[in-house]
């Protein structure tokens, strides 16, 4: 009997891991068809890291004492803030479609709410990403030189950093109701991890609470992360703020997506 | 149990302490179009989140489809079809892709689901309008769409929440004339939920519900006759007389109003030639005045469908 059960039971395991496939990659293509046809919002998000690489980044630059370099320091900040607009956009849309009910005419489905949920941080790491090409075709303005291999490992990470945030971003949309709710403490979380990042300026001589939280900041190694891929095409290479080995800056960041697509899919499935 | 068919036994929901379905057992044989009727705040939408496996039950048992929604709740989904109260269909996408995106989500393969998707297109007229952004549809189309997307994994079971819910008169008569189509084509339970009487009529099998509980169970006919007796309203020449020859020959006794005659009849379809043919006085006009479902709803809660708790009742 056991004999004759298991292909049966491989195949139906098999054919269910399809579904789910097919079930994720029609969720990350609806995201795509969206960015696809409003472009209006393609540009709007890729607009502010531009305006803050070429503003603050030369105007800032010129103010500070050698600040010839202040447009390769911000680099990092600038990829950062690029994949971080879509990925809170998509992150954020799971609270909208819950209100509105096009999650919910998802979750009807008989579909496992990880694939839903996978699909739709993948979907937001490639709009992410795709910008963020873009944007690292101004490199050579922070001085950056185009490096393939150094290209495509952050080409990488960008995806690595969208689908991670993407991922918190909406596991904070499941668990924070009300939605006016949730974008408050959106708002209020974000900015001060960026500034607290290091993506802006370098974080040193900090009263110690702050340091504190500094070290707590999920994107001070993600900025860590990007700022040391780029230091050794530097002809000048700016000293890191903390050292943690890039591998585990690596598995921290893909930890923290995994885990929160996990969380917020079991909140998701737990009937009210 | 055959497919398709609903049973719940004293099926209970609480909120925070507060009750929104206290005990409601119903039976609903397969392929029939039940009406869940009450009014707004009556339980409806819960009952049915319940039923479709989207909130877990207090107390009592749920069956969908021969299910325990509770045991089961994805093999429950499987077999269901769920258009909701609110809009949700993908505005930014087009017909066929909102139409291909569920059938995906539903393990439809890529063959089967074309072939489904232009089948659930054509069965709510939308076909040659695949390409249309959903956004640039009129609002019945929207809803049609819906009803559309629910029937493309050919669930045995329906529900429908408020399907006609927030679309004028001419849209909600395109809705049923669709509804109505479905039920020759396709042998499928419909759960319905609606406030609307007219809408109540249509089904086969209706439950009145209020504050959470079943007032009234069976079909709009066999309520209405609990009601009792048809009214014919008759204006005349001579009210007087009419009134004397009806009872001297027919038996039938008349009220006197202001604006003419009011006579209670078992069938006024029947009883219309009889009248007509004994009166000796000219006849204005004839009207017939049925039992309606409101005055069923009015009988067993003490209130009107609307929210009017007592309204002035002619005769």
């Amino acid at each position: 009997m056991t004999v004759d059960a298991r292909p049966s039971v491989w195949s139906r395991l098999l054919r269910r891991l399809w579904w789910e496939t097919r079930a994720a990659h029609v969720v990350w293509q609806r995201e795509l068809l969206h960015y696809a046809r409003n472009p209006a919002r393609l540009i709007m998000t890729l607009a502010q890291p531009v305006v803050y690489l070429l503003v603050l980044g030369t105007g800032l630059g010129a103010m500070l004492p050698g600040g010839g370099g202040y447009p390769t320091y911000l680099f990092p900040g600038v990829l950062l803030m690029t994949v971080q607009a879509p990925a809170i956009a998509i992150g954020a849309s799971v609270a909208v479609d819950r209100e509105a009910g096009f999650l919910r005419e998802m979750l009807v489905a008989p579909v496992h709410r990880v694939s839903l949920l996978a699909g739709r941080c993948a979907g937001a790491a490639t709009v992410a990403t795709c910008q963020g090409v873009l944007v690292l075709g101004l490199a050579g303005l922070a001085h950056i030189p185009y490096a393939p291999e150094l290209m495509l490992a952050l080409i990488a990470e960008m995806a690595l950093i969208a689908f991670a945030m993407t991922a918190f971003v909406a596991l904070l949309a499941v668990v924070i109701s009300p939605t006016p709710t949730f974008h408050a403490a959106l708002g209020c979380v974000l900015t001060p991890l960026v500034f607290l990042s290091g993506a802006l300026f370098p974080i040193a001589g900090l009263p110690v609470w702050l340091t504190a939280l500094m070290v707590a900041n999920p994107l001070t190694y993600v900025i860590d992360l990007l700022r040391r891929t780029i230091a050794p095409y530097l002809a000048r290479p700016e000293p890191a703020a903390v050292h943690s080995p890039v591998l585990m800056e690596l598995a921290v960041t893909a930890g923290v997506g995994l885990l929160s697509v996990l969380l917020a899919a079991r909140r998701l499935s737990r009937p009210r | 149990m055959r497919p398709g068919a609903i049973h719940t036994h004293s099926l209970r929901k609480s909120y925070q302490g507060m009750r929104a379905v206290c005990g409601i057992s119903l039976n609903v044989e397969a392929g029939e179009m039940f009406g869940f009727l009450g009014p707004n705040g009556a339980g409806k939408s819960t009952m049915i989140s319940m039923l479709s496996t989207l909130l877990r039950p207090s107390g009592g048992r749920a069956l969908v489809a021969g299910i325990d929604v509770r045991d089961d709740p994805k093999e429950v989904r499987r077999r269901i079809g769920l258009v909701f109260q609110e809009p949700t269909v993908d505005t930014d996408l087009t017909v066929r892709e909102n139409l291909a995106f569920h059938a995906t989500l539903y393990g439809l393969g890529k063959h089967d689901a074309r072939r489904r998707v232009a089948e659930a297109a054509d069965l709510v007229g939308l076909t040659g309008r695949g390409d249309t952004l959903v956004r640039t549809l009129s609002d019945s189309m929207r809803r049609l769409l819906e009803i559309a997307r629910g029937l493309l994994h050919e669930p045995g079971v329906l529900f429908l929440d408020e399907p006609t819910v927030g679309l004028d008169p001419q849209a909600r008569a395109e809705i049923w004339e669709h509804l109505r189509e479905l039920r020759h084509r396709r042998a499928i339970t419909v759960f319905l939920t609606t406030h609307h009487l007219e809408e109540a009529e249509y089904c086969d099998h209706i439950a009145m519900v209020d504050r959470g509980r079943v007032v009234a169970d069976d079909s709009p006919a066999a309520l209405k006759r609990l009601i009792g007796t048809d009214r014919i309203h008759l204006r005349t020449g001579d009210d007087q007389a009419a009134a004397a020859t009806l009872s001297d020959y027919l038996g039938l006794a008349s009220a006197w109003g202001p604006d003419g005659l009011y006579v209670q009849v078992t069938d006024a379809a029947t009883a219309i030639p009889w009248v007509c043919t004994v009166l000796r006085v000219p006849v204005h006009s004839i009207e017939v005045r049925r039992p309606s479902l409101d005055e069923v709803f009015l009988r067993y809660t003490g209130r009107t469908l609307d929210g009017a708790s007592r309204p002035e009742v002619s005769l």
